[in-house]
């Protein structure tokens, strides 16, 4: 009887457990609308602006969102001292995604629930097309910083644009093309080999728009392989490609494997042409692993450089740097560029409806960080890109030019 | 489970209550509560972000009562649960966003397949015991993912994006109708066998239980019911991707599971409601969620690491003890402890 008794009451503090959970996570919807506000000088004509902020803080793209955050909260704090948006101060809601689309879809909601006018994120594709589809039936205008898969501002299903739905990144396929643009002008390449990752979406788009793209203006791609990201020798395929005799690689995949790629290559078997990739390659383990000596002669194409001169570029790095004590990284200096591209169009709208919005974000024209930018009609960024070349003697890779489309 | 005393404990069947007013009070319970909710949330009182919550609870209430069922009535500890959950979801996805299907057929197609996989990986791989079974199924969870990763049909690494066609009312009645079946499941002979496994596989098939029957039918329906809330999950967040079923979600049903009480399926409701809701009250807090999360798995598993109810169940009979039946010799309590 008694063990009966403490299983009853048991079950009742588990039971009331239970709702005071629910309770609090209810009262947190409704406080939680004040927190994460950004500080700032108060305004003459007062009142606020809500954007949401969805971007990875944990999970295997944490590191992406986190240098994303940072940039969006610099770019909110520039704004809110200068008076915010038309007087009214920017509040920041910020909630994690946890790099998966059903996280992606419960910061949304929470967002949403908050009363955010727009909303800022994700870093990377999958989560960014969940928020994509639940914003716009919300009717908020959505801008990621930096996912790159076409699907996010254009459903596939019926080929029409995402009317809520931006992004201040340049898509996969434009690296392939302004790669193959720089090997033929630049390099005066004629023939090229590509090595593709095979279970990369991101590395076969780049690799299928930069043979597109070399070879109708003229070049010939002598030869193509391909390799997963759990293989770890990759001798027999470079002999292949070596045997080919191309003037330039194109190895499109993600930094760990193209270290060990750039090892072999050149330190077993002597290759020495131009390897070349895409943002895949923005990486300091790159570095670490391949070895300086490993990497002359390599290229990659990347949304900015903190090398480039243009003032654009060396205020933002000149002010994040004072800031985190760190250099911006692309997902940084893009996070800051869909904040300002938001900023201003709510500027320019002066009105926070999600329409009104989404007619200024089209109309963007707009300099910042990662260049000159204007949005073509599937919400995407008409930019440029920068070519990224390793310097020896600085031991990194360094600001080569800026190509544009 | 296999450490705790072997002891089948007495309970209270069905039989000994008044059927049909126990079954009354329930169905107008759960039309309370499915209707309240519904209301609510349709007249904006409940906001979007906590209509979603209810809902992720559901969900997670049928994956953890359905992994309740291998691993805490059966004992057969399974580290790949979400990857019946990720079968279901691709395969509901395909019959019905790819193929133009019925989103119901869609469902139960899903269930079926993931059912399937829990045929085909239970057959070969029951006869490996505790930690040999836990990688096995884990190892069959991530060649389940590497083939969605490679499989431009169903989106490859990105996923599929499907329309949102699940909602609040078929969540709930889902949840409920599985847990109805697996309780009345584990009430059973069938119920019995599958404990009686659990506690000595070895005595089990001395006294002439069928033990690889059982265990292969207690992993298909199981695998069957993580299907359909993968069919769910699916269908609720507007898009998934293979990561979504890697290990770590398996994982985390597993908490559910074992936080709960496992082998309680009353346990295992309210682990998951009670993890769902916790970290839908943390959602605000990004940088200290998990901290908070994880700490408090220590503490249940320093101070109660039979779960939050051990292998408690409860029953309706405790709120209205009129509709236990007088008995001669009946017992005192309709908690199975």
């Amino acid at each position: 009887m008694y063990r009966n008794l403490r299983n009853r009451a048991l079950a009742s503090v588990g039971v009331v457990a239970v709702a005071a959970l629910v309770l609090t996570g209810c009262g947190g919807a409704s406080s939680g609308s004040g927190g994460g506000n950004s500080s700032g000088g108060g305004s003459a004509s007062g009142g606020s602006i809500k954007i949401g902020v969805a971007l990875e803080n944990t999970g295997n793209a944490a590191s992406y969102g986190q240098s994303g955050w940072k940039g969006v909260q610099m770019a909110a704090e520039e704004w809110n001292a200068k008076g915010g948006i038309n007087g009214k101060k920017i509040e920041l809601d910020f909630q994690d995604t946890k790099s998966d689309p059903t996280g992606a879809t419960q910061a949304t909601t929470k967002l949403l629930s908050d009363g955010v006018v727009a909303i800022i994120g994700s870093s990377i594709s999958s989560p960014t097309i969940a928020m994509a589809k639940l914003v716009e039936s919300r009717q908020i205008p959505l801008i990621s910083p930096t996912a790159t898969n076409a699907d996010v501002t254009v459903d596939p299903d019926t080929g029409k644009t995402r009317q809520y739905a931006f992004r201040a990144c340049f898509i996969d396929p434009f690296q392939g093309q302004v790669m193959a643009k720089y090997d033929l002008d630049t390099l005066h390449a004629k023939k090229a080999a590509i090595i593709t990752d095979v279970g990369e979406d991101y590395s076969k788009g780049l690799a299928q728009s930069f043979e597109q793209h070399f070879t109708q203006s003229g070049g010939q791609i002598v030869d193509k392989e391909s390799y997963t990201k759990t293989d770890q020798d990759f001798r027999a395929i470079l002999t292949k490609v070596k045997q080919a005799n191309p003037d330039v690689v194109y190895v499109p995949g993600y930094y760990n494997q193209i270290a060990q790629i750039m090892k072999e290559a050149r330190s077993q078997l002597g290759m020495t042409m131009p390897f070349e990739g895409g943002d895949g390659w923005d990486s300091p383990t790159l570095l670490q692993n391949a070895g300086a000596s490993n990497l002359v002669n390599t290229y990659y194409t990347n949304h900015y450089s903190s090398d480039d001169t243009s003032p654009a570029v060396q205020n933002f790095v000149k002010a994040y740097k004072a800031k985190y004590n760190a250099t911006p990284d692309s997902f940084a200096a893009l996070g800051y560029d869909a904040a300002q591209i938001l900023f201003n169009a709510i500027k320019n709208a002066n009105s926070t409806k999600g329409a009104d919005i989404v007619a200024a974000l089209e109309k963007t024209d707009l300099d910042v960080v990662s260049g000159h930018i204007t949005f073509n009609a599937q919400h995407d960024p008409v930019k440029a890109a920068v070519i990224l070349k390793f310097d020896q003697a600085a031991g990194k890779y360094v600001f080569d030019s800026k190509v544009n489309p | 489970m296999a450490t705790q005393p072997a002891k089948i404990p007495a309970r209270t069947s069905t039989a000994a209550l008044y059927p049909w007013r126990s079954m009354g009070i329930s169905i107008l319970g759960m039309v309370v509560v499915w209707g309240v909710v519904q209301w609510l949330s349709q007249s904006g009182v409940l906001n979007l972000f906590i209509t979603q919550t209810l809902v992720i609870m559901g969900i997670n209430v049928i994956l953890a009562v359905s992994l309740n069922l291998i691993t805490g009535v059966t004992g057969q500890l399974v580290l790949g649960h979400a990857a019946f959950m990720g079968l279901g979801c691709y395969f509901a996805a395909i019959l019905t966003y790819k193929m133009g299907l019925p989103f119901p057929v869609g469902l139960i197609g899903g269930g079926l397949v993931a059912g399937l996989g829990g045929l085909v990986i239970g057959l070969p791989t029951l006869r490996l015991r505790g930690d040999y079974l836990a990688i096995a199924t884990l190892g069959f969870g991530e060649i389940l993912r590497i083939v969605y990763q490679n499989w431009d049909y169903v989106g490859g690494a990105v996923g599929m994006s499907p329309p949102q066609l699940a909602n609040w009312t078929w969540v709930f009645w889902l949840a409920v109708l599985s847990v109805l079946i697996i309780w009345h499941l584990v009430d059973s002979s069938h119920g019995r066998a599958l404990q009686a496994i659990r506690e000595n596989e070895i005595a089990a098939e001395a006294v002439g239980v069928a033990t690889t029957r059982h265990k292969v039918t207690a992993f298909i329906i199981g695998a069957f019911f993580a299907g359909i809330a993968g069919g769910l999950y699916g269908f609720y967040n507007y898009a998934f991707q293979p990561s979504s079923f890697d290990f770590l979600h398996s994982f985390n049903i597993l908490v559910l599971v074992v936080l709960g009480g496992l082998g309680s399926i009353t346990g295992s409701i309210v682990g998951a409601v009670v993890v769902t809701a916790l970290q839908a009250a943390l959602q605000s807090y990004p940088y200290i969620q998990n901290v908070i999360f994880a700490l408090l798995l220590i503490l249940m598993m320093l101070f109660r690491r039979q779960g939050l109810l051990g292998r408690y169940e409860f029953h309706l009979s405790m709120i209205f003890p009129g509709l236990r039946r007088e008995e001669k010799g009946g017992h005192s309590d309709g908690a199975r402890s």
